[in-house]
């Protein structure tokens, strides 16, 4: 573990007497690699006992898993020990960043392999390092290269999301009545589960024989209301049951932006007699740059892991129009077991998020600067 | 600014039109639960007017009037999911709130440095959870689970969970912290007490509202979710979420039933946004306002 020092004065300056001795921080490093032993042990009969070496050991891996929680309290405990007020402090943010070490680091080193082997849970040979085979099959996937650019179409939908729930959000934060009312109402479809959403709108309102929405299509004069048959309004659908659904968040973003604008600003305009539409261009909506951009980078976000509604809708169908990336990697595990294959697709996806973000995000940051 | 009459007259129209594009699926779905076959495929609207509400779906489910005190197997099945659902989604949310809290205060009280990162990098770490797509964990933890005798357990559950809503509650109480005054706890310091004491007795219950609303966004966030928990659970600790999915696959569609679990299903969260929409806006917008 690497030791923490206060590299210059704390916010919050804390002066304290030393508590530390030779004889507390001795035990510090006794308990620390003492329960570390034991994890270190335990791991090693357990392999070995997996592996059939031994006879004797435990049926799974939890005991080690015991061992390993004992020693993370272990180093917990002995920042206080070893650096005594300072450790203290540690502790504040230690079992947060423990906890997400210990959770995504091991499976995605593990992932990482595998997602270098031939591992199909219907073959009986089990695992296979085979390299870059599935890097390879990737590039020939044509799939998969459909789902990515399937992905930036939906991302592409973000912006009429916003633009719909910014004039939403003026809208609220206008002189009405019954405002408590509308957000409550507008919030709503943010509650319910993509599950029951499929059900209730993809499934039932959409029902091309009796679904209300396919009987109202008909009434307007659109012959065949059928909402998966072709491609286009396929995804067009999906991307207005997603917007359904997120539009409320980012309505609650904007209009808590909206309430935060300086009213000095806005009523010296009003007196120098701006219009609507000028107030708007001028003062509210570059006011709101800040905000709107956090709005759509954390919609994004979201977006990216879209999957839910298409998996249990069209299960990303027609001919794949509607295959998020996670929904095209679940049907590659669940129905043809492809597990490395399956995982080095994420990890492939994972990249290009971390990609995309970071140009997304530098950009942001970077029109902030020169908007200020 | 005035508004005029047919200005008013646009402005209400399109709340209204919103609102009714909002609340008419939940209203489908709450008339459905009381439709028989025949008035489902007409597509009838209005219930006592276009059709005479029946039981139907919520006998199967054991929760009509006349079955409610018997012996139900589908409610039996029902409630265990239902109380699945709640035990991992609030013990989840609790959990993330307290890592989550005294992470966010550490970050906002303290300079940490471990090796090269600092605050900015280290509050960057925790946040940058929240791009990770769920997809990429799904199949590695699933093998580790495994191994580790966790799959299809409340605890596994909860550790994923806890894992997907930590970066949020990290983001909204880092906001509440910076907001609330130094000289506070510094005032209690030279008192005498320790920080971990100052830390629960002065800061804790005046951020006690933001920590309510982070609970209850990652609440609604994990009662939800439905992609890990049909990778991880199958019977012991299946969530209400798959067992929905799980009906709607199969081939010929009990229309009522379908809509009485799902109306089951939204009903509490719909309470919650009721009665709790204060706390959820504030949670949402701690993140979208910032100085």
């Amino acid at each position: 573990m690497t030791k923490p020092t206060s590299i210059e004065r704390d916010p919050l300056y804390v002066v304290a007497p030393p508590i530390v001795t030779n004889k507390t921080k001795r035990f510090g490093h006794i308990i620390v690699w003492g329960t570390f032993t034991l994890m270190f042990l335990l791991a090693i009969i357990q392999f070995l006992n997996t592996n059939e070496y031994i006879t004797f050991g435990f049926k799974t891996w939890r005991p080690v898993l015991y061992a390993y929680i004992l020693w993370a309290c272990a180093i917990g405990y002995s920042r206080v020990l070893i650096y005594g007020e300072k450790g203290k402090r540690t502790l504040f943010v230690f079992p947060a960043v423990m906890f997400i070490l210990s959770i995504v680091i091991f499976p995605m080193l593990f992932g990482l392999y595998i997602s270098f082997t031939d591992w199909n849970l219907s073959s009986i040979d089990g695992r296979e390092f085979n390299g870059l085979d599935n890097f390879y099959q990737m590039i020939s996937d044509p799939y998969y290269w459909n789902a990515l650019k399937n992905m930036i179409y939906y991302v592409l939908a973000v912006l009429v999301e916003f633009a719909i729930a910014f004039l939403l959000a003026l809208l609220l934060n206008s002189q009405i009545r019954g405002r408590k009312f509308f957000r409550i109402a507008f919030l709503i479809p943010l509650m319910l589960s993509p599950v029951a959403v499929s059900w209730m709108v993809g499934k039932s309102m959409l029902e091309q024989r009796f679904g209300p929405v396919a009987n109202l299509g008909r009434f307007l004069g659109w012959e065949t209301p059928t909402f998966f048959s072709s491609p286009e309004i396929a995804r067009l659908t999906m991307m207005c049951m997603d917007a359904w659904t997120f539009i409320p968040l980012m309505i609650i973003m904007l209009l808590a932006g909206l309430q935060a604008l300086p009213k000095e600003v806005l009523e010296a305009a009003k007196v120098d007699g701006a219009n609507k539409w000028t107030m708007f261009k001028n003062i509210i909506f570059p006011i709101m740059l800040p905000v709107s951009l956090t709005t759509l980078v954390i919609r994004i976000i979201f977006k990216l892991k879209l999957a839910d509604i298409i998996i249990i809708v069209t299960a990303g169908g027609p001919g794949g129009a509607t295959d998020s990336v996670t929904s095209f990697i679940v049907r590659e595990y669940r129905d043809r077991s492809n597990v490395g294959y399956g995982t080095l697709l994420s990890f492939v996806y994972l990249i290009l998020i971390i990609i995309f973000m970071t140009i997304l995000i530098r950009f942001v940051n970077r029109w902030l600067q020169r908007a200020a | 600014m005035k508004s005029s009459f047919s200005e008013k007259i646009l402005i209400y129209g399109i709340l209204l039109l919103w609102t009714f594009i909002c609340l008419f699926p939940i209203y489908w779905t709450a008339t459905t639960s009381f439709k028989t076959a025949a008035s489902v495929t007409q597509g009838l609207l209005i219930p006592w007017i276009d059709f005479e509400p029946s039981w139907k779906g919520w006998r199967n489910l054991g929760f009509s009037p006349d079955t409610i005190f018997t012996e139900s197997n589908p409610r039996e099945e029902f409630l265990a999911r239902f109380f699945n659902t709640a035990i991992i989604s609030s013990s989840a949310s609790a959990l993330a709130v307290i890592l989550g809290s005294f992470a966010a205060y550490g970050l906002s009280r303290f300079n940490y440095k471990f090796g090269f990162m600092r605050n900015p990098d280290i509050s960057f770490f925790f946040l940058s959870q929240l791009i990770l797509p769920p997809v990429v964990l799904a199949l590695p933890v699933l093998v580790l689970y495994r191994e580790l005798d966790l799959l299809d357990t409340h605890i596994g559950m909860i550790l994923l969970y806890t894992l997907t809503v930590l970066p949020i509650v990290i983001w909204i109480m880092r906001d509440q912290f910076n907001a609330v005054p130094i000289e506070l706890e510094e005032a209690a310091l030279v008192d005498g007490a320790s920080v971990w004491v100052s830390f629960f007795k002065i800061v804790l219950p005046i951020v006690l509202p933001g920590i309510a609303s982070a609970f209850i966004l990652c609440l609604i966030l994990c009662w939800n979710e439905y992609f890990l928990a049909a990778l991880i659970t199958s019977t012991d600790a299946k969530t209400m979420p798959v067992m929905v999915a799980s009906q709607i696959s199969s081939q010929s569609i009990k229309w009522w039933n379908m809509a009485a679990i799902s109306a089951a299903l939204c009903l509490p969260l719909i309470i919650v946004a009721i009665f709790l929409e204060r706390y959820i806006v504030k949670g949402m917008a701690a993140g979208a306002v910032k100085q």
